[in-house]
């Protein structure tokens, strides 16, 4: 691996290898992430860029499902002015305490990756108030918040979490029991892979060892963890 | 115009702006961000563009009034306190403006509780906090004796001058001694205080890697030049209007157009450089947020908006032979202090508009994810509300506080 894991503490590092050259397009993970995180429009903690190629006729068009990078050295951590973003001691997710987070956005200028989406308390006009979906509350870090004008999280910075709120209490998924983020879960083309690099036997790990991962703007020193296999 | 009319026309227009933002204001309480235009792309909008053009005529003025009392220098003597005043009354229109833009405003709180030092936008608001306490402190220094003085006269204006005045009586030329040393003290103090907190506020932008074009080690530097630029001409059509206008004010009007005329070309000097350094380098990434702006679907606010007139037309009106008329200079200072508007906008909007992933807002079908802004209605009213209650307050600053002193004569 190109990174060093021994420089983490950590129980776990989650992460993700996605395999560009599995991956069809086919946004399936944006609708699971969408339907598991119940998201309002405009926020989507995952999405799916696209975009042909240039030049030869050969050439196809290269998808990359994007969620939050967890990235080692997260710029928006350092940024926020209150400390609301902050990365998990335990497993290195980075999360946000929508209850300190007063809206500022700075977090998400910050982001190289434009991961980060705000909350502007637009709700699903077909939704709104009277069908049962209305009445599911969101699984949020485990909060189950429902969704109501000046309460958070409207008015927050919201992204992903890897689903955290599948985790059990060790910190641990469980992908036979389907306790699994929802994005690497439903992909179609299995171009999504998720797991602890700390943990050599894990998937992701033996795909990088196996393969060449690249992750983008390396250069601004972030350190992301996920890895795309082109 | 006779200055007569110019007053009406300003209090009219103050109250006109101030009712027009209170639409704007209820549609924000009641509503939350839902008719403001920005999203998850364009992060920023005109109230964070506003806050930074406010927060720059804060700075500005103050560190020109830290002309007459830190550096002595007489020939702006007659604006000192106009100049602070101008300060604190910017310094809160800033500060609405950004409380505005929370998501959610009661909890602007927790940057003091919760402060996170390694973010910049925790340094600024110590910072300016710090500057809050400093300005108000220093007028209320100035204006003292004054209040003591004025709280003797009966009605209402004694009445505001004895309730300002918090209880001091001493008249004495030794508790004027003090004061002009605690003034001095202060104002000493509060010109690092204004520069670091100015140039913290170009840091909060400079350093974020992420937005190549605001990414630079000149952001600081043009922030503080920028502010000393559109606080001193917004001076100059303050010093204009108010105590008796530019008939009495006449020297030192022509005497800050010259010292802005400077300042301007210092900073066109430097946006130029910024320019030129990104165009040579090419890197699409930098160069992205620059070209949208001088090329972008809003190329007239770069081009009309702030170069032809917050920029060439001032400079020719101050060179010229206008530049020795009052009237003229202080024009040109409405145009540069307008113009900056522009700059600000500039700054933000295009810095935010370049994507950061290529097909990022075509990735998922919402209005909150495009690179194309132009402010909501609500965004604009809540602003014009802000200037209206800006005007107000120089109203009413005119009408109540006390006016400089005139060869060491109190006037109230």
């Amino acid at each position: 691996m190109a990174e060093s894991p021994a420089r983490t503490r950590r129980k776990f590092r989650y992460g993700m290898v996605i395999d560009t050259r599995r991956c069809v397009g086919c946004k399936a993970c944006v609708v699971a992430c969408k339907a598991e995180n119940k998201t309002p429009p405009g926020v989507a903690y995952t999405v799916v860029v696209e975009h042909a190629l240039p030049t030869g006729p050969n050439d196809k068009p290269l998808f990359m499902t994007k969620p939050c990078f967890h990235c080692e050295r997260p710029p928006c951590v350092d940024v926020c002015p209150v400390s609301a973003t902050f990365k998990r001691e335990q497993d290195g997710i980075v999360v946000i305490d929508y209850d300190r987070c007063i809206g500022c956005r700075y977090c998400i200028t910050a982001c190289p990756y434009g991961a980060r989406f705000f909350d502007f308390g637009e709700n699903y006009p077909s939704v709104a108030e009277k069908t049962a979906y209305a009445r599911v509350p969101s699984p949020e870090y485990r909060q189950f918040r429902k969704r109501a004008a000046d309460t958070s999280p409207v008015g927050n910075v919201r992204k992903c979490t890897l689903c955290v709120h599948l985790q059990d209490a060790g910190g641990r998924y469980d992908q036979a029991a389907g306790r699994w983020p929802a994005c690497a879960k439903t992909c179609t083309g299995r171009a999504i892979f998720f797991g602890d690099f700390n943990d050599p036997e894990s998937e992701v790990a033996r795909l990088l060892s196996e393969r060449h991962g690249v992750r983008l703007k390396e250069e601004l020193g972030t350190e992301p963890n996920v890895h795309y296999l082109l | 115009m006779d200055p007569r009319s110019l007053k009406r026309l300003f209090w009219i227009s103050g109250l006109v702006f101030f009712a027009l933002g209170l639409i704007g204001w209820r549609d924000r309480f009641l509503y939350g961000h839902v008719s403001a235009n920005y999203g998850s792309v364009v992060t920023w909008g005109l109230w964070v563009a506003a806050y930074i053009y406010f927060i720059g005529l804060s700075a500005g003025s103050f560190l020109i009034s830290s002309l007459v009392y830190v550096f002595n220098m007489k020939r702006f003597e007659r604006i000192g306190r106009l100049a602070v005043f101008t300060a604190v009354v910017t310094l809160l229109l800033a500060l609405i403006s950004i409380w505005a833009d929370l998501g959610h405003m009661f909890r602007a709180w927790h940057v003091i509780a919760y402060a996170n030092f390694k973010s910049p936008m925790a340094w600024m608001i110590w910072l300016y906090s710090a500057y809050v306490i400093l300005l108000v402190t220093e007028l209320w220094f100035l204006l003292r004796a004054d209040l003591v003085a004025g709280g003797r006269a009966p009605g209402p204006k004694g009445m505001v001058y004895r309730l300002l005045a918090l209880g001091s009586r001493d008249q004495s030329e030794a508790a004027r001694a003090r004061d002009r040393w605690i003034v001095r003290a202060l104002a000493t103090i509060g010109v690092p205080v204004a520069i670091m907190f100015h140039g913290g506020v170009g840091a909060l932008f400079g350093v974020v890697a992420a937005r190549p074009a605001w990414h630079s080690g000149m952001f600081p530097i043009i922030f503080l030049v920028s502010a000393l630029a559109s606080g001193g001409a917004l001076l100059t059509v303050i010093a204009a209007i108010f105590q008796d206008g530019w008939q009495r004010n006449r020297d030192t009007v022509i005497a800050l157009g010259r010292m802005v005329l400077g300042l301007l070309l210092l900073d066109v000097l430097f946006q130029v450089s910024e320019m030129l350094v990104a165009f040579y380098g090419g890197i699409p990434g930098h160069t992205e947020s620059l070209r949208l702006a001088i090329g972008g679907p809003f190329w007239w606010v770069f081009w009309w908006w702030q170069l032809v007139l917050g920029t060439l037309v001032p400079i020719v009106l101050l060179v010229l032979p206008t530049g020795r008329d009052p009237r003229w200079v202080s024009l040109a200072g409405l145009l540069i202090a307008a113009g900056f508007l522009g700059v600000r906008l500039n700054i933000v909007i295009p810095g935010l508009a370049a994507e950061e992933i290529r097909g990022l807002s075509e990735a998922i079908a919402s209005a909150r994810m495009t690179t194309y802004y132009v402010p909501s209605a609500t965004e604009w009213l809540v602003i014009v509300g802000v200037v209206g209650l800006g005007l107000l307050l120089f109203g009413f600053g005119e009408l109540l506080l006390p006016k400089e002193e005139e060869a060491g004569h109190v006037r109230v």
